[in-house]
């Protein structure tokens, strides 16, 4: 199935909507405003009727994957359920009509729900306070980069590297860089997890933070996580934590008493918020008390019951975006913590780890794992031993595609040759489990048998393997002047 | 055609009289799959020795590229801009990135074939 | 437990497939001295008690109605179609996952390029990208493309730019060594002129003139736009700014009491490549078939990394979704009706609040569409006044400049109907 652009759908004789006219005499933007300020072509939007646009959307929707609908086992992104009571009580009116300059006297509700999701944050990570300023996980890793940076400077230190796993997610050195840190690698031992010696050589006096995932990107706890924070702290560094792998331990241990000083964590991945096919997200950041006062201004205070914002934050970084955070996905991560519990948090992480390892041993047999397991709530896999059929990855991903399933993420970490890293979440059942292992046994199977076959999947989809490469080439070509053709946006004539 | 050198960095120079010529090996084009743009620096800029002087793109990867010697560039491979996957079909030939007037003497440690065969040997997964 | 899956049994037996006893035995490798007993948190509720202890949080907000709220300052009542909220609500849509495996995620795919699209039109740029977080970031990653583009660490800001997005700006540039200055000179320092169009308080500035100023000197000029007003404004484009961002929250998105909404960006062709951020494009496959892909993504952070323009990942592509919707709902003469009602009705009360006594127009001699700002002699009284009576009355932007004291903005859109607009007057009046 495919659907048309709405611009090749457009008429020039569609019915514009019916809207509300001004119903009184005033004049308009000609009477008034010089010509020259005023456009003189419309836009190109397109013109459609109302069925046309419900069509035409549902349509796209059917052309879509989704977690309502497929399971996703993609290591590092805690693709689990999303609740709908989260969506009912995020479009409460009380909370989605309400205008951020509202005074604060009118919004004693959204402060409460912010200072209350704040503290459960706090509990579930052991930090002092949490800001819920950022709006995504790279931009909430670099505030908390900002704040480490701060605080620092604060005490005359000028430390100018930071250090990161080269199984590290790519937003961690790019978020340092944008802070103005000198990226510096620290190795993964043979057993995947940090290497310890190759850390001690590279701290110095230099080094502001380390930044780690624990469990690894390879869904491996860090063992000497007591120990790094030792080494780490006693070069007068501080300890990052990347919240991508909490689901693995909510309520069995927390990232604070491990001596982590900040804390992101993603309401998107652990915390039940929806990925809406890119966000929006929320990207929270704790910290301990050396940190706090560097936390974006304002904060949510309360005092005897009382909600403020309180602005008056003399060594806060700043603002790191626009009002107070992304406060309809506040709503739905609290939704969800108050209906879950602390029992309920603990379960979902005891669920996914166990889902995980079960996982593992039913394919155990068909990829190659690198590592030795237990694993955490997620594990990488490597389709290595295909590589003498001519079969990767991307082939693997491609016929788990075929087949009705999400693939799990690909070639990450980057330490991983073929990597497959997978994490099935506490919200998928033993049965779709079982499914899954399934497919990839055929797909493996397959892969002996037919590897061509692979190479042409998916076939099942509303497109086959798109030809990434040579839509590459011509928007290279079009921005060079070359070519007419923006490949990034439709345009009429081409 | 002259000895052929390389860095540890994948890109390869050869050298006629006080020009030399640069561009990236047949592994790193495998490795990177199908170029697609270049960031080139224009004609008459001064490189040093391993100055990173560009990067080469492919839909998945992007890696500096570094100046095996230190030179001015007298020129910059102009059919890379309309067709960039001359890397990938004739990395050696036809998809040359740079030619510089060398500056200096050149480097002690350019890697010789064999030397070269042992750094993609340890590279290969 | 909400949303938990498996059956006692089924622990059993997952537990015995691994091979097992217990999960003591796949958590082995915590640290004893780090197990904790349990979270300090209340236990999990049901869905009614949940739903209950939220509703309350709720009732606890003051909802002031759309056609009696007159603030406005970056966030703005406006008609949101019931379309909007019909496609963002369908599962395949807000529960799908970033569109990594393209030929799964279509539906996504397609309606980003629309609205890269219509971007593009409403800003006549050449390229706008899948969207950023706020107007405010989007701001700030404007200026850092100037930056890197141009090599030089000033950024020049001039006229009233919304103060939540001067203060994103400067938080982004002290992690790297740029300073911001403002005024209406810029120096061969200066990377980027930044101005907003219209302005904070609603104003027109003379956007060419300052997209020549900044041209002259080698720097960029970025322009932070109102969408709804490129239905009747010169775009962009057309006066050859290089770079236009802004707030996209009147195109179809809820106040939300300021989140999630989402920032635009659109520039011209040679600053493709600097674009922070996520870029689809058109391709096809084997079959010949037109399909949608995410592209360039050798600029994003996943590849660049440490040398990536932003390090962005997830954005706000439900809002952009939402938008995209919206946008299309309007068509351009709808979009133009909104734009062009809320002018009238705005210039109607502009001129009506002018004659109450003791208030003035604050900038008599500059034009604005549908926000401007009025000089008042007792400004929080007066506010609290109309809040009693149930108005969301104007802004007042003397806590954020100093020389302002007095002024407040009001904002007219096409929900504020006469009648709510007399209903405002009597008020004051009285």
């Amino acid at each position: 199935m495919s659907e048309p652009l709405s611009f090749e759908l457009s008429r020039p004789g569609a019915q514009p909507p019916r809207l509300p006219e001004a119903d009184l005499a005033s004049p308009g933007p000609a009477d008034i405003l010089p010509a020259g300020m005023l456009r003189s072509n419309p836009p190109g939007l397109p013109r459609l009727s109302e069925p046309e646009i419900m069509r035409h959307y549902s349509r796209m929707a059917s052309l879509n994957y989704s977690i309502s609908e497929q399971f996703y086992p993609l290591g590092s992104c805690t693709m689990k359920y999303n609740p709908v009571a989260n969506e009912a009580a995020a479009s409460l009116p009380g909370f989605a009509a309400l205008h951020p300059y509202q005074d604060e006297d009118t919004v004693q509700g959204a402060l409460e729900l912010m200072w209350r999701l704040e503290r459960a944050l706090c509990a579930i990570v052991g930090v002092d306070r949490v800001t819920l300023q950022p709006a995504a996980g790279a931009h909430g890793e670099w505030t908390a980069l900002r704040m480490i940076q701060a605080y620092q400077r604060s005490r005359g230190e000028v430390r100018t590297e930071v250090l990161v796993p080269d199984s590290a997610h790519g937003t961690n050195p790019a978020s340092a860089a944008l802070s103005g840190f000198h990226v510096v690698e620290v190795k993964s031992g043979a057993d995947g997890r940090l290497h310890l010696a190759d850390l001690e050589s590279k701290l110095s006096p230099r080094t502001a933070a380390l930044m780690l995932t624990n469990p690894n990107t390879l869904g491996l706890f860090e063992r000497e996580i007591l120990d790094i924070a030792q080494l780490v702290h006693s070069a007068g560094a501080m300890l990052y934590y990347d919240g991508a792998n909490l689901n693995a331990f909510m309520g069995i241990c927390r990232p604070g008493d491990m001596g982590f000083d900040a804390v992101h964590m993603n309401l998107h991945k652990t915390f039940t918020t929806p990925h809406g096919g890119g966000g929006p997200g929320a990207g929270p950041v704790g910290v301990k008390a050396e940190l706090v006062p560097f936390l974006p201004a304002p904060t949510v205070e309360r005092t005897n019951g009382h909600l403020t914002l309180d602005f008056k934050r003399p060594r806060s970084i700043g603002r790191v975006r626009s009002f107070y955070g992304n406060f309809g996905m506040l709503v739905r991560a609290y939704t969800y913590i108050v209906a879950m519990g602390g029992d309920g948090l603990t379960q979902a992480s005891k669920d996914a780890v166990l889902s995980a390892n079960y996982l593992r041993k039913q394919i155990e047999g068909e990829l190659e794992m690198p590592h030795e397991g237990p694993c955490m709530h997620e594990f990488v896999a490597s389709a290595r031993n295909l590589s003498h059929q001519g079969v990767r990855a991307l082939d693997i991903a491609k016929a788990l595609l075929d087949r009705d399933f999400y693939a799990p993420t690909i070639y990450f970490p980057l330490v991983v040759p073929e990597a497959i890293m997978v994490e099935p979440t506490e919200t998928e059942s033993k049965a779709t489990l079982d499914a899954f292992a399934k497919a990839i046994k055929e797909i493996v199977a397959e892969a002996r048998s037919n590897p061509q076959a692979l190479h042409d999947e998916p076939k099942n989809l509303p497109v086959g393997r798109l030809d990434d490469v040579a839509a590459a080439r011509h928007i290279n070509s079009y921005l060079q002047g070359l070519s007419e053709d923006p490949v990034l946006r439709w345009k009429a004539s081409v | 055609m002259a000895d052929r050198r390389y860095t540890k960095s994948h890109e390869w120079v050869t050298v006629d009289g006080k020009t030399a010529t640069v561009g990236i090996t047949d592994f790193a084009q495998s490795q990177l799959g199908d170029v697609v743009f270049l960031e080139l620096p224009s004609a008459g800029r001064k490189l040093a020795e391993r100055e990173s002087f560009g990067v080469v793109e492919s839909v998945k990867a992007a890696s500096d590229l570094y100046s095996p010697v230190a030179g001015r560039i007298t020129a910059v491979n102009e059919k890379l801009a309309g067709k960039p996957e001359l890397i990938n079909s004739d990395p050696y030939g036809d998809g040359w990135i740079l030619k510089l007037e060398l500056t200096g003497d050149l480097p002690a440690d350019l890697l010789d074939q064999a030397g070269y065969q042992k750094v993609t040997e340890a590279s290969a997964h | 437990m909400p949303y938990l899956v498996h059956s006692p049994e089924e622990r059993t037996e997952m537990l015995d497939a691994i091979g097992v006893k217990s999960m003591d035995e796949l958590l082995v490798d915590i640290p004893r001295s780090l197990r904790i007993k349990e979270l300090e948190l209340p236990a999990g509720l049901s869905e009614f008690e949940t739903m209950a202890q939220i509703t309350a949080l709720a009732a606890r907000n003051r909802v002031f109605p759309d056609r009696l709220t007159f603030r406005g300052g970056g966030v703005y009542r406006r008609f949101i179609p019931a379309a909007v909220a019909a496609v963002t609500s369908k599962p395949e849509f807000y529960t799908a996952y970033t569109p990594y495996q393209p030929e799964a995620s279509q539906g996504t795919l397609q309606a980003i390029y629309e609205f890269q699209t219509m971007i593009a039109e409403l800003t006549a740029l050449d390229v706008a990208n899948a969207s950023l977080y706020d107007g405010a970031t989007a701001v700030a990653e404007a200026a850092m493309m100037a930056h890197i583009q141009t090599e030089r660490t000033e950024v020049l800001v001039a006229g009233y730019l919304h103060p939540e997005y001067l203060e994103v700006l400067r938080a982004f540039s002290e992690g790297r060594g740029i300073k911001i200055r403002k005024g209406s000179e810029p120096s061969s320092k200066t990377a980027a002129v930044v101005f907003q169009q219209p302005d904070f308080l609603g104003l027109l500035t003379d956007a060419e003139a300052l997209t020549e100023a900044a041209h002259r000197v080698g720097a960029l000029a970025i322009t932070c736009v109102d969408p709804i007003s490129l239905a009747i404004l010169k775009p962009p484009g057309e006066y050859r700014a290089d770079i236009a961002v802004g707030e996209g929250q009147q195109l179809g998105l809820q106040p939300s009491y300021g989140g999630p909404h989402v920032g635009f960006i659109a520039c011209r062709k040679e600053l493709v490549r600097r674009l922070p951020g996520r870029l689809v494009g058109a391709a096809h496959d084997a079959a010949g078939r037109r399909g949608f892909v995410l592209a360039l993504a050798a600029r994003e952070q996943h590849i660049r990394r440490e040398k990536a323009t932003s390090n962005i990942c997830t954005n706000h592509s439900l809002c952009a979704l939402a938008a995209s919707v919206y946008m299309t709902y309007m068509g351009p003469e709808g979009l133009r009706q909104i734009a062009e009602v809320s002018f009238r009705r705005a210039h109607s009360l502009a001129k009506r609040l002018a004659e109450l006594p003791g208030w003035e127009l604050a900038f008599p001699d500059r034009q604005f569409l549908n926000e401007f700002p009025v000089r008042v002699p007792k400004a929080p009284a007066m506010i609290r006044k109309l809040s009693r009576k149930g108005i969301l009355g104007p802004l007042d932007v003397h806590r954020w400049f100093r020389e302002l004291k007095g002024v407040v903005t009001f904002t007219c859109t096409e929900v504020n109907d006469p009648g709510a607009m007399d209903e405002l007057l009597a008020v004051l009046e009285s």
